[in-house]
């Protein structure tokens, strides 16, 4: 039976690179479809009723939500080539208490940067450097999250790389003067095609956070 | 000694899904009970990032966060039954997405209808039964969400049975309604009655006393 993939995504969305990402790993062909947030498919509010969120991975008609779990369950499938999590119990539960680490903590606080002023922001742009600190003792002189190779947690914080300049800019710091280590982590993983085809220019995604922006704050 | 230790507070609902995986699957451990005004050095130590409980120690590797340790334990002790995931992929995620869903949005809403009064109250009670809303739909045909036993996602919504009674006693309010939620009220009966469940459940009198003064604290706490 030919396999039929779809993804529901956003091509801002830190959440569904990583799909995207899985996907390019694997060499799953796919059908891609971008969703209007502001106008939700009626295909996006069928599969995913619950958070009516993105991504959505679709197969054989079947709807997979919430992208760390639809990374795992690309991993699963197609297990015959590029292994995401590792094999070692142990290693798995490292790969995914920092994949679920990055989901609790860069999210949340990295948007204060762009939707909130004054003292709550400069708070923000602290919490976010102490994150980044606490991935980057993580990260230590590995040349992966998971070690000698790409793995899962790669995969679960590369794609906010496409948002630095984003962080950056709105939180007046600089990567590569603050966390160098995971500024050169993220051009390794950028070495790979699967991440450099996938994570969007920064400079986009700044211009799209900058909506964002005006969104939440009128300006 | 056990070759496998956990770390928990007596009355916290994540230590506890982590005692019903390792004794609903015959798996001996030791148990080190932390007081989380005063926690231990060791519990810092194994847990830097959050600090918290339920901390797993096997062979002196520490492993953390709830769902994350289940998924270890379901890994480790693969020919020790029951299994807490199912073989096919698709039905792993589900039972994934179910229990994720449980810990990102039930359980905040329901301890928020607990902890707070009036308005703030009914409004978190109209959110957590539009949420729950959804388990009912998925509990249409199936005894547990695992099917005929107790899974990953029983095992994470496992506090609703345990605690649920204890917040409506305490605050004077019906949280689930029998006549909205009657499968989710049928699997909390199932889910107390499961082989190994209710031995561990910590004495409800004493859970009374503990969430009525933590109650009181927060409440008080509130800006006027």
């Amino acid at each position: 039976m030919a396999e039929k993939v779809v993804l529901l995504d956003l091509w801002a969305s830190m959440f569904g690179m990583r799909v995207r990402v899985a996907l390019a790993e694997k060499g799953i062909k796919y059908e891609y479809r971008e969703e209007d947030l502001k106008n939700k498919s009626d295909l996006l509010l069928q599969m995913n009723p619950v958070h009516k969120k993105i991504p959505v991975l679709i197969h054989n008609g079947k709807p997979i939500c919430e992208s760390l779990i639809i990374v795992q369950y690309i991993d699963e499938v197609w297990n015959d080539k590029s292994p995401l999590l590792p094999s070692d119990p142990y290693k798995r539960a490292q790969a995914r208490f920092w994949a679920d680490f990055v989901d609790k903590k860069v999210y949340d606080t990295g948007r204060k940067l762009w939707s909130t002023k004054g003292e709550e922001h400069e708070t923000a742009k602290k919490e976010l450097l102490e994150i980044f600190k606490t991935l980057e003792e993580e990260l230590g002189e590995k040349p992966y999250f998971g070690g000698e190779t790409f793995g899962f947690m790669d995969v679960a914080f590369v794609t906010f790389y496409s948002w630095f300049y984003a962080f950056e800019t709105f939180g007046e710091f600089s990567m590569e003067a603050e966390h160098p280590k995971i500024i050169a982590w993220a051009k390794r993983c950028m070495q790979k095609e699967s991440v450099a085809k996938t994570l969007p220019d920064q400079q986009k995604v700044y211009e799209f956070a900058l909506g964002l922006r005006k969104r939440f704050l009128g300006e | 000694m056990a070759e496998v230790k956990l770390f928990r507070a007596w009355s916290s609902p994540f230590p506890l899904r982590i005692v019903w995986a390792l004794e609903v699957k015959g798996i001996e451990y030791d148990m080190i009970y932390e007081d989380l005004s005063n926690k231990s050095s060791m519990l810092l130590q194994y847990n830097p990032v959050y600090k918290k409980v339920p901390v797993l120690l096997h062979k002196g590797k520490p492993i953390s966060e709830s769902l994350v340790i289940l998924e270890y334990i379901e890994e480790t002790w693969k020919s020790k039954t029951p299994s807490l995931l199912p073989g096919d992929p698709y039905q792993r995620a589900m039972a994934r997405f179910w229990a994720k869903f449980g810990d990102d949005k039930i359980l905040p809403l329901i301890w928020e209808a607990f902890i707070k009064q009036g308005k703030d109250q009914e409004e978190a009670l109209i959110a957590a039964h539009e949420n729950l809303k959804y388990l009912e739909v998925e509990l249409r045909g199936k005894k547990f969400l695992g099917g005929e036993t107790v899974g990953f996602a029983d095992l994470t919504f496992g506090w609703l049975a345990n605690l649920v009674s204890v917040f409506e006693e305490i605050a004077g309010v019906t949280l689930i309604d029998h006549e909205k939620f009657p499968l989710l009220l049928t699997w909390m009966k199932n889910f107390m009655d499961a082989p190994k469940i209710r031995e561990t459940w910590p004495p409800r009198d004493k859970l009374i006393n503990h969430f009525r003064a933590l109650r009181e604290t927060l409440i008080a706490k509130e800006p006027k």
